[in-house]
């Protein structure tokens, strides 16, 4: 394909070795500024937090990093390919939805809403991307996709239809549905906030079990519990900036920036 | 103070169950007794008049060309109704496009099939062979100007009919109903579309989908769902809407051939009654297949009918589940630094 080649070959393509790397990402709605101005990096392996008040611009930043949103200025690459846009003699090409679609195979997103399929059992959920996206042959992702349904701990649920499930269950599928891709990164959207207090553990034990793995993860949550123990980065974002950012032992303990210190004492 | 309770069953014994005078509802007894009249009085009215004919009817209704116009009419309803909802997807997907000469287009169809009256169309339809005497199939626009003006003679056609073999009777009928049921069948697939949760396809479009695969394996099931029952409405007003091609004219179709038989014999009234009788029994039949399409779209989803659980077999119900293993470390929040 001549359109993939350019990509490769592209004469500004940073190859780095990120798996997220954004350079002064701008994003508005309309003639709110929702974020204004963001630079960080995540490497492979890293699970980054991101925290912050509602409206802060956080989960915008996640939903721009596979292009559900796009950006109106700056720059954001994933594994080392810009997100959305195709740069040939300093000029930025938009991608074809097709390209857009192929960029998001490699990145797996969970919803703060689930968002399965209502019309599918938590098997065919799983089953459906690999099927008719990657085109493997039906018994390949079924042996898989029961896999992960196992080791989202639902192996005796791959029957049942989401309305059937709890809403920790509905999460864990979401999670194994995006795992079924096997993608190189997980976004995660404040995946704990829709649920019943008691059924929160269940969801984050999975997404511990996930980053001891080795998977690389973004999740912008409220678990300041979830960020100390398993995150790698901690990201303190308001008013579409980014406040503060380090190491979440670090940042947790001494918060240095002062709307970071307010933040911190309501919510701990 | 908290009190625990050991064995909440075993506490206290289970007091009999209640066993209350229910509520007397006199005005019900009231309504039957005079809907029990009304009834009677109908009833007497349907046997004694002798203007109704019963044996004429049962003796005419089952006539071999009305049997045959039984089969028109159904034939027309099913062709009109799949050309209509297929044409009504299409033109709910463009008109939900992002490109505005697609939307645009679609508008401007709904626009018009609205507006027109079916009657109207069905007659119209009926009349365009004074139109053009022939349809060139695959012609070349403006072929016989440029041949002219070339001085060669350019035939571009590659096939062409008759109008009035193409569009009379039967033909012109089934366009003008299934035309304008896309029309119809266009907004209501819209309304299921929008009706959909965004979020299912920011999902699907997160797993890697295309647009297409998004619509058709995630957004129109679940649009099924509201697109179904007005659908089944729109099934049983096509199949009394086929009664207006009468006037295209096609001959051969149910109330034609009823009311032939009635002009035939000077029994019009008679005749009438049989054509009520013939669409309850058609229109009785529909409502049965509308019932198992719904039940199928409605897989999976709690609304409707109660919490029914579907296919059951694997064992699912919600309910507490246990934490997965590896439960060791304190993820709550709370706990300061």
């Amino acid at each position: 394909m001549t359109d993939q080649s350019a990509v490769d070959t592209g004469a500004t393509e940073v190859v780095d070795d990120f798996m997220v790397r954004s350079e002064n990402v701008h994003k508005s709605f309309g003639r709110l500024e929702v974020l204004k101005g963001i630079d960080l990096t995540v490497r492979p392996g890293e699970v980054m937090c991101v925290i912050g008040p509602s409206g802060s611009g956080k989960s915008t930043f996640l939903r721009c990093i596979n292009h559900l949103e796009k950006i109106d200025a700056g720059r954001l690459w994933v594994a080392g390919h810009l997100v959305g846009y195709r740069e040939k003699n300093g000029k930025l090409y938009e991608l074809r939805d097709r390209e857009v679609a192929a960029q998001r195979r490699d990145i797996g997103m969970v919803f703060q809403r689930f968002n399965l399929f209502p019309h599918m059992t938590a098997l065919e959920n799983v089953m459906e991307a690999p099927c008719r996206v990657k085109r493997e042959s039906k018994a390949q992702v079924r042996e898989r996709a029961l896999k992960l349904m196992d080791r989202v701990g639902l192996a005796d649920k791959v029957g049942s239809y989401p309305a059937q499930l709890s809403g920790g269950q509905q999460q864990r599928v979401a999670i194994a549905r995006a795992l079924a891709m096997e993608p190189k990164l997980m976004l995660f959207d404040e995946p704990t906030s829709a649920l019943d207090p008691e059924l929160v553990g269940e969801v984050l034990e999975v997404m511990k079990d996930l980053a001891l793995d080795g998977m690389t993860m973004v999740v912008v949550t409220h678990e300041i519990g979830f960020a100390r123990e398993v995150g790698d980065s901690l990201v303190f974002m308001d008013g579409g900036v980014i406040v503060e950012q380090g190491s979440p032992r670090e940042v947790l303990a001494n918060p240095r920036h002062p709307r970071t210190q307010d933040f911190l004492s309501k919510v701990l | 103070m908290t009190h625990t309770t050991e064995d909440p069953s075993a506490e206290r014994a289970r007091p009999e169950a209640i066993a209350a005078v229910p509520v007397r509802h006199p005005g019900r007894w009231v309504a039957v007794a005079v809907i029990a009249v009304l009834t009677a009085m109908f009833v007497n009215m349907l046997v004694t008049n002798e203007k109704f004919q019963w044996s004429f009817i049962i003796d005419n209704a089952f006539r071999p060309n009305i049997i045959e116009g039984v089969r028109t009419t159904i034939l027309l309803t099913v062709l009109s109704m799949v050309i209509g909802v297929l044409m009504g997807i299409g033109l709910a997907v463009m008109r939900l496009s992002p490109n505005p000469l697609l939307s645009g287009v679609a508008w401007l169809y709904t626009w018009f099939f609205r507006a027109v009256p079916r009657l109207v169309l069905a007659i119209l339809f009926g009349n365009m062979g004074i139109l053009y005497a022939q349809y060139d199939i695959g012609g070349v626009p403006f072929a016989g100007f440029f041949s002219d003006l070339l001085g060669v003679n350019l035939n571009g056609t590659l096939f062409s009919l008759d109008a009035r073999t193409l569009l009379t009777g039967f033909m012109a009928g089934l366009l003008a109903l299934a035309l304008s049921e896309a029309a119809y069948m266009a907004e209501i697939v819209r309304a299921g579309i929008l009706s959909v949760d965004p979020g299912q396809s920011e999902a699907s479009a997160a797993l890697g989908m295309s647009r297409f695969q998004t619509m058709r394996r995630v957004v129109l099931p679940q649009a099924m769902r509201v697109i179904i029952p007005p659908t089944g409405n729109e099934t049983i007003a096509m199949l009394k809407d086929t009664s207006l091609v009468a006037f295209v004219p096609v001959t051969n179709e149910l109330f034609f051939q009823l009311q032939a038989v009635g002009n035939r014999t000077f029994q019009v009234f008679p005749m009438l009654i049989a054509a009520c009788i013939w669409y309850l029994i058609l229109t009785s039949f529909l409502l049965v297949g509308q019932y198992y399409i719904e039940r199928h779209f409605a897989r999976g989803s709690a609304a409707g009918g109660g919490r029914r659980q579907r296919r059951p077999k694997q064992g699912g119900g919600p309910g507490p589940e246990p934490v997965p293993v590896g439960a060791g470390i304190d993820l709550k929040k709370g706990e300061g630094p």
